[in-house]
C-alpha cells in the first residue's frame, strides 16, 4: 500500500479547491491526502468518522473498530476494485438514523507525481436522516493514477443527496467506482460531475433494494483537449414499486471523448418499477466525439421503463436566434453550452455549489475555445 | 420624444436569393428610411419569410444577387450577428426556443459584443417588460420556453426595444396575437420609431396589423418581387380585393 511518510500536515488546496468547499457549506470536512493522510478539518457532533489510516489526525473518534466497507462493496469485482480493496486506507463515515447533519464533504487529494491512490469510503446514512454528501476528486497538475471507490448505504425512508465533483488535473487517470444500496421508501440522488482529468472513468451502480426507493441518477460532464469521459451505469431493481430515473449531460470540445453507457436491469419481482434513462451530448467540434450507449434487462413484466440518448452538435436556429440579437456565434455556442448543461445544475440541492461549478465550466469552455484557436491557427496542440 | 438628428437608410437593391437551387427572390428593390414603417404584403409562397430570413442572414439560403445597404455598409457580406451590431433587427415569426438560456445573458452578451455597458440590460429590460406587459418573470426564463404564441411577441418586441436597432423587420410579428397584445406591440414599435427613429420594415399576410401599426408606405410582394407601392390605402385595396390581381405577378 502507498506509504504515508510526509510529514502529516495537512495539504493546501488551490484557491479554485478551497471555493469549492466553502461552496458546499460543510460542517463535516475530510481530507484524504496521498502522502499525508486523512485529516478531519471540521466534525459535525451528529456524524461519526472512523479513520482507519495509521496517520490520522484531528478529532476523529477512531475507536478501532474496524471499517466494514465488504457490505456494500461494489459489483462487478474486477481489477480496480481488487486493488482499491488490497490498498485502501478506508475512511467510514456514519449518520445516525433520524440525523439531519450539515453536508459532509470529503475531498480526495492528489498532490505527488507518479503517484496511485486508492481512496475508500463508506457512507453509512441510518434510517429516516437527511444529509448532503460530497466528494470532491482533486489534483494539482501531478501524473497519477486514482481508483476510488465509494459506496452508500442509504438505510429505510432517509433522504440522501450525493454529489461528486471531478476537478482533477489534466495528467491524471481516474478510474472510480460508486455502488449505493437504496432501501425502502428511501431517496438517494447521485451527481456526478466531471470536469478534468486525462481519462476519467466513474462506474455507478445504484441498487434498489426495498419497495418503494427511489434513485436518481444525474451527471454533468465537459470534456476538452484530448480528455476522455467514460461513464457506465446500472440501475438495478430489486424491489417492487421503485423508481430510478438517470439523467445524464455532457458537451465535448476539441477532440476529446465521451462514453455514456448504461444499463437498466429489473428483476424478476420487481414489480410497479419506474426506471427513465435519458443522456444526451453536444459536440462541439469536429474532432471531438461522444458515444452513447443505453441498455435495458427487463425480467418483469409489470414495469415501465424508457431510455433516449442523443448525440448531435449546437442547433442552428439556437445560433441563428442569439445572432439575430447581436450575440458572436462563439459567445452564442457558449451560453447554449451551458444553458444545456445546466439542466442538471438546476437540479442539484445547494444553489451555491451549482453557482461555483458554473463558473468551473464558464472556465473550462474559455480554456477549450482558446486550444481549438491554437490549434486552427497552428499553434501547439497536446498530444 | 427626443428628435432623430440623423436619418438612417436601409437599401435593398436587386436582391435575388435562391433555396436548393428553386429562385425565391427574384429581385427585391426597398428603400426604408429612419422613422419610416413599411409594410410587404403578400400571399403564402410569395417569399415574405426567405425576405426576413436573408435580409437578416440565417443560413439555408444563396444570395445569387443584390445588395443590402445599412448606411452604405453592404449587410450580405456579414454574418448574421456583425448585421445586428450593425443595427438590423428581426423579430421572428417563430421566435425559437433556447433551452438553459435566458434573455439577460443574451442581451448582455448582445450588449457586450456592441462595445455597450452590460450592466444597463437588467433595468432596461425590466422598464419595457413592463411597457409592454410581459411578465418580469419571463426575464430569467429560458428564451421562449413554454411561453405562449403572445408572449414570444411581446418578448421579441422587449428585446427590439431593448436594443435599440436602426431598422426592424418584423416577420409576421402579428400571428399568434390576440387583439391586446397586437395593440401593446404595435404601441411599442410606432413609439420606437418616434423616439429613436427606428425604421420598420413590416412582413405580413393581413392588413390586421396595420390597423395598429400605421404603414407609410404599403408594398405588394409577389412571385419573389415586389409587385405594387403605394400609401395605406393599398392595404385597405387588398383587404377587399386580395391578393388574386398580383397572384400572376
Amino acid at each position: 500500500m502507498p506509504v504515508t511518510t510526509a510529514p502529516s500536515r495537512p495539504p493546501s488546496f488551490p484557491d479554485d479547491v478551497e471555493a469549492l468547499i466553502a461552496a458546499t457549506g460543510a460542517t463535516t470536512v475530510v481530507v484524504v491526502s496521498d502522502g499525508a493522510g486523512t485529516f478531519v478539518r471540521a466534525q459535525d457532533p451528529a456524524v461519526r468518522v472512523v479513520l482507519a489510516d495509521a496517520t490520522s489526525a484531528g478529532d476523529g473518534d477512531g475507536d478501532g473498530a474496524t471499517p466494514d466497507a465488504g457490505a456494500a462493496a461494489p459489483r462487478p469485482r474486477d481489477a480496480f476494485s481488487l486493488l482499491n480493496a488490497a490498498f485502501a486506507t478506508p475512511l467510514v463515515v456514519e449518520v445516525p438514523a433520524g440525523a439531519r447533519p450539515g453536508p459532509v464533504l470529503v475531498v480526495q487529494w492528489c498532490g505527488t507525481e507518479g503517484a496511485a491512490t486508492f481512496p475508500l469510503t463508506v457512507w453509512k446514512v441510518g434510517a429516516g436522516a437527511e444529509v448532503d454528501l460530497v466528494e470532491a476528486s482533486v489534483s494539482a497538475d501531478v501524473a497519477a493514477l486514482t481508483v476510488p471507490v465509494s459506496t452508500v448505504e442509504v438505510g429505510q425512508g432517509a433522504v440522501v443527496s450525493y454529489l461528486h465533483v471531478q476537478h482533477l488535473g489534466g495528467r491524471v487517470w481516474q478510474v472510480a467506482q460508486q455502488g449505493s444500496r437504496v432501501q425502502r421508501d428511501a431517496t438517494f440522488t447521485s451527481t456526478a460531475v466531471a470536469l478534468g482529468g486525462d481519462y476519467a472513468r466513474v462506474r455507478t451502480t445504484s441498487t434498489l433494494e426495498g419497495a418503494g426507493g427511489t434513485t436518481r441518477l444525474l451527471a454533468v460532464y465537459f470534456g476538452s483537449e484530448s480528455r476522455m469521459v467514460d461513464f457506465r451505469t446500472v440501475q438495478e431493481h430489486r424491489a417492487p414499486r421503485t423508481t430510478s430515473e438517470l439523467l445524464f449531460k455532457g458537451a465535448v470540445a476539441n477532440r476529446s471523448r465521451a462514453v455514456y453507457s448504461g444499463l437498466i436491469r429489473v428483476e424478476k419481482g420487481a414489480s410497479g418499477t419506474n426506471a427513465f434513462q435519458t443522456n444526451r451530448n453536444l459536440v462541439l467540434h469536429e474532432g471531438a466525439r461522444a458515444d452513447s450507449v443505453p441498455n435495458l434487462e427487463i425480467e418483469d413484466n409489470d414495469v415501465r421503463c424508457s431510455h433516449a440518448s442523443a448525440v448531435g452538435p449546437i442547433a442552428e436556429d439556437q445560433r441563428f436566434y442569439l445572432a439575430s440579437r447581436g450575440v458572436p456565434p462563439e459567445v452564442g455556442d457558449r451560453l447554449i453550452t451551458l444553458g444545456f448543461l445546466d439542466e442538471v445544475l438546476q437540479r442539484m440541492r445547494r444553489p451555491r455549489v451549482a453557482d461555483h461549478l458554473r463558473l468551473e465550466l464558464v472556465a473550462a469552455l474559455e480554456s477549450a475555445e482558446r486550444w481549438q484557436r491554437a490549434g486552427a491557427s497552428g499553434g501547439a496542440v497536446g498530444a | 420624444m427626443s428628435v432623430v438628428a440623423v436619418t438612417h437608410r436601409l437599401r435593398i437593391e436587386g436582391l435575388r436569393a435562391e433555396v436548393g437551387g428553386r429562385p425565391i427572390l427574384n429581385g427585391i428593390d426597398l428603400e426604408v428610411a429612419s422613422g419610416e414603417v413599411h409594410a410587404v404584403m403578400g400571399p403564402n409562397g410569395a417569399g415574405k419569410s426567405t425576405l426576413s430570413h436573408v435580409l437578416m442572414g440565417r443560413s439555408g439560403y444563396t444570395v445569387s444577387g443584390g445588395r443590402v445597404l445599412l448606411d452604405g455598409v453592404d449587410l450580405l457580406a456579414l454574418p448574421a450577428w456583425e448585421r445586428a451590431r450593425e443595427g438590423l433587427f428581426l423579430g421572428m415569426q417563430y421566435p425559437i426556443e433556447v433551452p438553459g438560456v435566458s434573455l439577460q445573458d443574451a442581451l448582455g452578451e448582445a450588449f457586450a459584443a456592441a462595445g455597450r455597458d452590460r450592466r444597463e440590460v437588467t433595468a432596461r429590460l425590466e422598464a419595457e417588460a413592463d411597457r409592454v406587459g410581459l411578465d418580469r418573470r419571463f426575464l430569467d426564463r429560458p428564451l421562449n420556453v413554454d411561453l405562449s404564441g403572445g408572449e414570444r411577441k411581446r418578448n421579441e418586441t422587449v428585446q427590439l426595444a431593448v436594443l435599440r436597432p436602426r431598422f426592424a423587420i418584423l416577420d409576421e410579428i402579428d400571428s399568434g396575437l390576440d387583439v391586446d397584445a397586437l395593440r401593446a406591440v404595435s404601441r411599442r414599435v410606432e413609439a420606437a420609431t418616434g423616439e429613436t427613429g427606428l425604421g420598420v420594415l413590416a412582413i405580413t399576410h393581413y392588413s390586421r396589423l396595420l390597423t395598429e401599426l400605421h404603414p407609410d408606405r404599403v408594398h405588394v410582394l409577389a412571385a419573389g418581387r415586389i409587385v405594387a407601392s403605394g400609401g395605406p390605402e393599398l392595404a385597405e385595396e387588398l383587404e377587399r380585393t386580395g391578393y388574386a390581381a398580383y397572384a400572376e405577378g
